[in-house]
């Protein structure tokens, strides 16, 4: 795993909608919509935990996925792709 | 229409402050009859209609108008707006901005600003606008709200005026540090539907801007603005899945309290309810008007039996309307409209305008004028 640090793109703001029953990013006039996982690991991108701190901690978290380690970064490229994300 | 337990939420609410507008342009959308500023919602109406909204699942908050900056509550508004949980976007001219105001409506917790821009150089703008040093005022604001931490989108609506300074226009947007550009050709509508022999460019010219930005996008690397460019739907087969579709996404509700499926509805022979009569889930749940298009029962031949049908809706009811004069006809954008030469004409006329370009004004300051 990797100790880089991953930070919000100030340009979204992720939230919980009631509406929608699930979390969202909004951004200028939209909206995407996240699963399950992706909310999870959104909520512990905060600038100063490493990828490998929000491993541990979902791990800990979720103690029966398995091997999740994978679906961290395959996520975290895809969020990077989208600017949702940077590195610190 | 019955089915009411399937429709979804007004996710869009865009709040039209006022039609007040310190600017002239003449692609505005606003209708011509630009109504009367004392009926105007108060704030306490304002307050309450976003609580109901938010209540019923909308959650991105456009203040626009007009000029929104123009209402001394706009600050109030934003904050309440905010504190509900709705991501708050000013779409503004940029006009009546100062630094102050900029930074007490971050403090408000306002998400993000829009700054419309006419042209890339003074003069251009300044003479789209119809007002002198416009240019220079929304440049240093657009540079204080970048230094203020706003997403910054910039706006520029494209037509004959101001198409050939794509490359300008693009310039302008990097040095600014936008966020997100939108280069929207406009949309024929309003004060710009009267206009639209001196706005719609050539096919050509469209051509032309369209490969300038594409081209810049490649160089651009995934860095910088990200440029949104919109054809005018004028040059397409097919019409635009207007509102994305009819009551399913968009509210707007307009200075004196009007609810509409989209911003220009109000033309249409309908009759729209006001949120000072009625509540917003009422409104958007059960109201003949947004009843009215909802689904595909009321779609005529050929959109009928088209399989598109499901993509776009069947268009634009306010086009079907303007062009054809009957608002349940298929938006004659599409190839398949019997209609369609209305289009082909129109591209025809506006390569030689015949009438003198409408600036937007009120009547009231055209007679002010003439005194």
């Amino acid at each position: 795993m990797t100790l880089t640090v991953p930070k919000m793109n100030p340009l979204f703001r992720l939230q919980f909608e009631k509406a929608q029953g699930c979390f969202v990013l909004l951004y200028p006039e939209g909206m995407v919509k996240l699963n399950e996982s992706a909310a999870e690991i959104l909520q512990l991108v905060d600038g100063s935990a490493s990828v490998d701190e929000i491993h541990k901690q979902l791990q800990h978290k979720f103690p029966q996925a398995g091997d999740i380690s994978r679906d961290i970064e395959e996520f975290l490229q895809v969020a990077q792709e989208k600017r949702w994300i940077s590195y610190v | 229409m019955s089915e009411n337990t399937s429709i979804g939420p007004p996710l869009w609410l865009l709040a039209e402050l006022t039609y007040e507008c310190p600017l002239h342009c003449a692609y505005c959308s606003n209708p011509t009859d630009l109504g009367k500023r004392e009926d105007e919602l108060t704030t306490e109406t304002w307050l309450d209609v976003l609580s109901q909204a938010r209540e019923l699942g909308s959650v991105q908050l456009g203040f626009s108008g007009g000029e929104p900056l123009l209402r001394k509550d706009l600050e109030i508004l934003v904050e309440h707006g905010r504190k509900l949980g709705f991501y708050t976007n000013l779409i503004t001219s940029g006009i009546g901005l100062t630094e102050k105001r900029i930074k007490q409506l971050k403090l408000a917790g306002l998400d993000h600003i829009q700054i419309s821009f006419q042209a890339a150089d003074p003069q251009l703008n300044d003479a789209i606008a119809g007002r002198g040093k416009a240019f220079e005022q929304k440049r240093k604001m657009a540079e204080i709200v970048k230094s203020e931490g706003y997403p910054m989108v910039l706006n520029f609506v494209i037509s004959k005026q101001n198409i050939a300074q794509i490359p300008q226009i693009l310039a302008l947007s990097c040095q600014l540090n936008a966020d997100y550009v939108e280069l929207a050709t406009a949309q024929y509508y309003g004060w710009a539907y009267d206009n639209r022999d001196h706005l719609l460019p050539s096919q050509t010219q469209l051509r032309k801007a369209e490969e300038t930005v594409n081209q810049f996008r490649v160089q651009q690397d995934n860095k910088g603005p990200q440029f949104i460019f919109v054809t005018p739907d004028y040059y397409e087969d097919r019409p635009k899945a207007c509102m994305n579709g009819w009551g399913s996404t968009f509210l707007t509700i307009t200075p004196d309290g009007s609810a509409l499926p989209c911003h220009s509805a109000k033309i249409l022979p309908l009759t729209f309810p006001n949120v000072v009569d009625k509540t917003v889930t009422e409104i958007w749940q059960n109201d003949f008007s947004f009843n009215h298009f909802r689904g595909d029962s009321w779609m005529p031949k050929p959109c009928k039996d088209c399989d598109e049908k499901e993509k776009d809706f069947g268009g634009c009811r306010c086009q079907a309307f303007m062009l054809t004069g009957d608002m349940n006809q298929t938006d004659p954008v599409c190839s398949k409209s019997e209609d369609h030469h209305l289009i082909t004409q129109a591209i025809e006329q506006a390569s030689a305008p015949k009438s003198a370009i409408k600036h937007r004004k009120r009547v009231a300051d055209i007679a002010l004028v003439k005194l």
